[in-house]
């Protein structure tokens, strides 16, 4: 059985298709990775002690577990509670605040490393607090993580195939179809992963050229 | 509760089938990682040049992908594998891509004296690693090793999807038998948690063992001798 080139050509659009959900997901769980992230992070510092405990123990317990068994509470548990989400729905909220998690500390890091001084010459000039987040700490801290929240958002593209689980038709799911309807697997499959490399490879390059841009 | 208990001997079994795949990837992402990473600070050309090929594949590609094209496709060019072979060799060959940045990165680090100093002493290559470079590297592995573990330990969710009855594929099984099932999954995941947290412990203690064997960790005690070594 060798690779059967006609069967290719027919598949690719299909496959295409795919692509293209596989990457609305990314970016629309990105959004919610980014942004949680950044709460999470914030809510970490609260002053309330009792927030910062929740939060911490609520992060870690989402990092430990499989993001696989998380898309099946969101889509299979939560109905039987009286919340009802779609394929996408569920896996776009399951990623997003799965590697919020993950980005809450690459935002920490960057707030972390912002020099005490700026904090005090803040405090200083007796600025409000929502002022001293959004002019100063944060446009200072984010442009330095950049390339790391880059990574993560390329790890969240290689892990969109998990939402085929959940019924929805992306990329993998399609080649999966695919393959049971002519029993040839190898050629969906194997164009499956050329394409998330055609898409992986040059996103990390660019990481790469952030992380020169923005090094320390 | 008795319902607790009625489900309780599957996910327990579905654990056990976790920890194997954990333990057989986590093995053989420890060896790829090596070889690996030594193969991207060799000499060679060719061998960096595969080491690149391996590393850039397998972490560019979903490892889901990988693991499907283990089962379903390399059977149809006559190369199959057992489930749980396929998902252990998957999970392993991907886990190890990312080790090999591990074990790379860490050699690189070393400062470049140490190199030197071998050379200087007339050390085999294979001397200078094994009695001076690795020792002092692996030190510097043990912590984002730690962090991949639990990468690992999340993947193996994945073979579920081949039908390997691992943790996760017993707690679907369950949903779909009507048990309570937000009880089900809270247990799974809380299965899963205790299994994330056991593992980081371990590799906590692990990582100041090695620390000490390097004489880079806490001493026990402080000897009087350093204090009195100090200039007053």
């Amino acid at each position: 059985m060798i690779w059967d080139w006609d069967y290719t050509r027919d598949i690719l659009p299909d496959l295409l298709r795919g692509l293209v959900v596989t990457v609305q997901a990314t970016l629309v769980g990105s959004v919610v990775a980014l942004l949680l992230g950044l709460v999470f992070a914030l809510l970490r510092r609260s002053s309330l002690r009792a927030v910062r405990i929740v939060t911490g123990a609520f992060v870690e317990f989402i990092r430990s577990t499989p993001l696989l068994v998380q898309l099946y509470v969101l889509f299979f548990v939560l109905p039987t509670v009286g919340i009802t989400l779609s394929g996408f729905q569920a896996g776009v909220i399951g990623l997003g605040v799965h590697y919020a998690t993950y980005t809450s500390e690459v935002y920490r890091a960057g707030i972390e490393g912002v020099p005490r001084g700026q904090w005090e010459a803040a405090t200083a000039l007796n600025l409000p607090a929502s002022r001293v987040w959004r002019s100063v700490i944060l446009p200072q801290a984010i442009p330095r993580v950049l390339p790391a929240l880059g990574n993560y958002v390329i790890a969240m593209f290689k892990e969109t195939p998990l939402l085929s689980a959940i019924t929805v038709l992306e990329m993998l799911a399609i080649a999966k179809g695919l393959g049971s309807q002519t029993f040839r697997y190898l050629e969906p499959l194997t164009l499956v992963g050329l394409l998330f490399l055609l898409v992986s490879l040059p996103a990390s390059l660019t990481v790469r050229r952030l992380e020169r841009r923005f090094g320390h | 509760m008795s319902a607790i208990l009625d489900f309780l001997p599957l996910l327990l079994k579905g654990a056990w089938v976790t920890i194997q795949i954990t333990a057989g990837a986590a093995l053989l992402g420890l060896v790829c990682a090596f070889a690996g990473g030594l193969a991207a600070v060799s000499g060679s050309r060719i061998s960096r040049a595969v080491a690149i090929v391996y590393v850039e594949f397998f972490r560019g590609t979903s490892a889901l992908v990988q693991l499907f094209w283990l089962f379903f496709a390399l059977p149809l060019i006559g190369i199959r594998f057992e489930p749980i072979a396929a998902g252990i060799v998957a999970l392993g060959l991907n886990i190890g891509s990312y080790g090999s940045e591990v074990v790379r990165g860490a050699i690189k680090a070393i400062p470049k004296s140490q190199y030197e100093a071998t050379v200087a002493l007339n050390m085999t290559p294979y001397r200078r690693m094994r009695s001076v470079i690795l020792p002092q590297a692996v030190v510097g592995m043990l912590p984002p090793f730690g962090n991949l573990l639990i990468e690992l330990l999340k993947g193996t969710s994945l073979v579920s999807i081949i039908s390997i009855a691992d943790l996760t594929f017993n707690a679907q099984v369950l949903r779909s038998a009507a048990l309570p099932t937000l009880t089900v999954f809270l247990v799974v995941l809380a299965m899963y948690f205790v299994m994330a947290y056991t593992l980081t412990l371990g590799m906590k203690l692990l990582e100041r063992r090695a620390a000490r064997s390097i004489g880079l960790g806490k001493l026990p005690y402080q000897p009087d001798a350093v204090k009195l070594a100090e200039p007053v």
